[in-house]
C-alpha cells in the first residue's frame, strides 16, 4: 500500500483524518470504545449538551425511511457540568483525536454560559454550537434559520470563548443557507458545520397516527446526501471559514465527494446507527480509494470542484 | 459490539404471521435469555433488534412477526442466504488480553471466525435466572413467549422449577407451547376469544391455575406486563421493547423514564426489575 496523506488542517488543528462521527450519532464516544479503536477517528462530536439534564422526548423517538431515519431524541443529555467534568476527561483518557463539543441552548445567554464551560475544559478542542436542533420546540433550530439571530448566538459565544475554535452547525430547514453563514463568519464563527437533520414526518397508516412520538423529528441518512452536498459547495464558496460537511456520508466515497465541495472535515451521521463500524470502515477504505483517484493527500482536494 | 455473518438454516411459518428462524455463524455464540440481535434486511435502513428465543453453540433461534414491509422481506429469505447480525463479544479474559482498544486492528470489519477465547453474545442485558431461588413464573403475551424459551432452559438447567402461562389473541397465533412442554414445563394458556384455555388474559389464567413462584419474569404487550406485576407480589423481571436506533447504546433513540432515571431499553435493558418501571 502506497502511504497516503490523510491528515486535515482545521482551524490549526491537524486532524489524523477528516473522519468524525455527527453529534448525537456516537454518544459521548465511550460507548463504542469496545467496539473499535477511537483513535482511528480525525474526531468525535460528543451529544449535544444543554445546561441542564434533559430526559428529551417520549418514545417512539425512531422512525425508519426509505435510505435513512427521522429521530426525535430531543437532546437527552446529562447536562454542561456532566459534560466538562465526567464525559469529555473520560473520553481523553482513551482518545487522542479532537474532542468536539456541541453545545444547545434555550437562550442567547444559555448558549453563552454553555460554551463558556466547555471552553474551560482543557479536554474539548472544538466547539460546535447547534442552532439547528429541529426536536425541541424552543431555541435550537429557531436560532439558527434567521442570519441576524444565528449572528446573535455566534457573537455572544464568541464573546466568552478565547480558547477554542468555534463552528455554527447549521440547519438545512431554510431559505437561503449561504447568507446565514455569512451572517455567522461576520459574526465571528471559525467554521460552519453542516447540515443537520431535515424536519420530517411519518405516519403509520395502520394506526393512523404518527410514528414519531413527537409527531415530526429530524430526517437524516443516505437520502439527504445531495442536498448536504449542495449546501456544503455553496457556503465553503461563498465563506473563507472552513466547513465540517454532515449529510448521508455512508462511505469513503462521500467522503471525497464532500471535501471536494469543499468541506476540510466530514462528519458521519445516521450510518453509525445502522453499522456502528462505519467510521473505521471508512478510513480504512480511504488510502485504497485515494489511490485509484490519484489522491495523495486529502488536503489538496479541499474545494477543488 | 461486532457485526457477523449468520447463514439462514430456515424460516420457516409457525403460527399465524409468525415466523421461526434459525441462523448459524462461524463461531462460539454464548446468549443468555432475554438479550437480542439486531438484525440487517437487505434493501432496510435500520436494523431490526428481535430477542433470542433460544442459543445455539454457533448461531439462534427467532421468532418474528411480519408486521410491516421489513419483516415481510425477512419471511421470504431463504435459508442458505445470509444476514448480518450487530451482537456483542464475551470474552474469556484468561485467553484473550482485555485490550479492546486494540483487539479491532488492523481490519476493524470483521466476519471471519472470533479469535480464540472470544464467544459472540447477544445485545443488551437479559433476565437473571439465578434471582430465582426454586420456582419460576413465566409470563409471556403473544411473541412475548420467546425470549421466555431459553430462560427456561437456563432455570430448569439451574435446578429451579418453572411454569409458563401464555396469552394469545387467537388460536391460530399460539406458537412455543409445544416446546416448552417438551422442556417439561407446565403450560397454562389464556386466549381472547377462548378458542383455547382460559378465556381472557394471562391474569386471569395465572388465577385460575394458582401456580406457585417466588419469582416471575415476562415479556409482552405493555399493558399486559402492567397487569402482571400490578397482580403479582412477587420479585418480578420485565422485558421492555422500543423502537430502537442504533441498538447497542449510543443514539438514545429508546431511552424510557424509569424509577433510577433514564435508561436505555437497548443497552441498560431491556430485562428490568419491574420496580423500575414507571407504568
Amino acid at each position: 500500500m502506497v502511504t497516503k496523506d490523510l491528515t486535515v488542517s482545521l482551524c490549526g488543528l491537524q486532524l489524523a483524518n477528516p473522519v468524525v462521527p455527527a453529534s448525537g450519532t456516537f454518544g459521548f464516544g465511550l460507548e463504542l470504545a469496545d467496539s473499535f479503536d477511537l483513535n482511528v477517528l480525525g474526531g468525535i462530536s460528543l451529544k449535544g449538551t444543554t445546561r441542564e439534564a434533559r430526559f428529551g422526548n417520549p418514545t417512539p423517538r425512531i422512525a425508519e425511511c426509505t435510505a435513512g431515519m427521522i429521530n426525535s431524541v430531543g437532546l437527552q443529555n446529562p447536562g454542561i457540568e456532566v459534560l466538562v467534568t465526567e464525559k469529555a476527561p473520560a473520553l481523553r483518557k482513551v482518545y487522542r483525536g479532537a474532542i468536539i463539543a456541541n453545545i444547545s441552548g434555550f437562550s442567547i445567554e444559555e448558549y453563552a454560559y454553555n460554551c463558556g464551560r466547555a471552553d474551560a475544559c482543557p479536554d474539548i478542542d472544538i466547539i460546535e454550537v447547534n442552532v439547528s436542533c429541529p426536536n425541541v420546540h424552543a431555541g435550537g433550530m429557531a436560532f439558527g434559520t434567521d442570519p441576524a439571530s444565528a449572528a446573535s448566538v455566534t457573537k455572544a459565544v464568541r464573546e466568552v470563548v478565547r480558547n477554542k475554535p468555534v463552528f455554527i452547525k447549521l440547519s438545512p430547514n431554510v431559505t437561503d443557507i449561504v447568507s446565514i453563514a455569512k451572517a455567522c463568519e461576520d459574526a465571528g464563527a471559525d467554521g460552519i458545520t453542516l447540515i443537520n437533520t431535515l424536519l420530517g414526518m411519518r405516519i403509520d397508516i395502520r394506526k393512523r397516527k404518527p410514528v414519531i412520538a413527537n409527531k415530526m423529528g429530524g430526517f437524516s441518512g443516505p437520502a439527504v446526501f445531495p442536498l448536504a452536498l449542495r449546501m456544503v459547495y455553496q457556503v465553503a464558496h461563498a465563506c473563507s471559514i472552513p466547513v465540517m460537511g454532515c449529510g448521508g456520508v455512508r462511505r469513503a466515497e462521500d467522503v471525497i465527494e464532500m471535501m471536494m465541495a469543499g468541506a476540510t472535515a466530514v462528519q458521519v451521521g445516521a450510518e453509525n446507527l445502522r453499522n456502528p463500524m462505519a467510521c473505521p470502515e471508512i478510513v480504512a477504505a480511504l488510502p485504497a480509494l485515494m489511490d485509484s483517484l490519484g489522491i495523495n493527500s486529502l488536503q489538496e482536494i479541499i474545494g477543488t470542484v | 459490539m461486532q457485526k457477523r455473518i449468520f447463514h439462514i438454516e430456515s424460516n420457516d411459518a409457525v403460527a399465524r404471521d409468525t415466523f421461526r428462524i434459525v441462523l448459524r455463524t462461524d463461531g462460539p455464540v454464548a446468549v443468555r435469555s432475554g438479550q437480542f440481535v439486531d438484525l440487517d434486511i437487505p434493501g432496510y435502513y435500520l436494523r431490526r433488534p428481535i430477542s433470542v428465543s433460544d442459543a445455539l453453540p454457533d448461531g439462534v433461534v427467532l421468532y418474528y412477526k411480519v408486521v410491516g414491509e421489513g419483516t415481510r422481506v425477512l419471511s421470504t429469505m431463504s435459508p442458505g442466504s445470509s444476514t448480518e447480525l450487530l451482537c456483542s463479544s464475551v470474552y474469556d479474559r484468561g485467553a484473550f488480553p482485555p485490550d479492546p482498544l486494540r483487539r479491532e486492528a488492523p481490519n476493524p470489519t470483521r466476519h471471519s471466525p472470533a479469535p480464540t477465547g472470544e464467544s459472540l453474545t447477544g445485545l443488551g442485558n437479559g433476565f437473571h435466572p439465578e434471582q430465582c431461588a426454586a420456582e419460576a413464573l413465566l409470563i409471556g403475551g403473544g411473541l412475548g413467549a420467546a425470549p421466555l424459551y431459553l430462560l427456561a432452559k437456563e432455570l430448569l438447567a439451574a435446578g429451579r422449577k418453572a411454569t409458563a402461562v401464555l396469552g394469545f389473541n387467537k388460536a391460530d397465533e399460539i406458537c412455543l407451547v409445544d416446546e416448552l412442554k417438551a422442556l417439561g414445563v407446565p403450560v397454562h394458556i389464556a386466549t381472547m376469544d377462548g378458542s383455547v384455555g382460559t378465556k381472557g388474559f394471562v391474569t386471569d389464567a395465572i388465577a385460575a391455575a394458582k401456580p406457585a413462584f417466588d419469582r416471575f419474569y415476562t415479556c409482552g404487550p405493555l399493558p399486559m406486563m402492567k397487569a402482571v406485576c400490578a397482580a403479582l407480589s412477587a420479585p418480578g423481571e420485565v422485558s421492555l421493547e422500543e423502537r430502537m436506533g442504533c441498538g447497542a447504546g449510543f443514539c438514545y433513540g429508546c431511552t424510557v423514564q424509569t424509577a433510577s432515571g433514564p435508561r436505555r431499553v437497548c443497552a441498560d435493558g431491556p430485562v428490568f426489575d419491574k420496580e423500575e418501571v414507571l407504568w
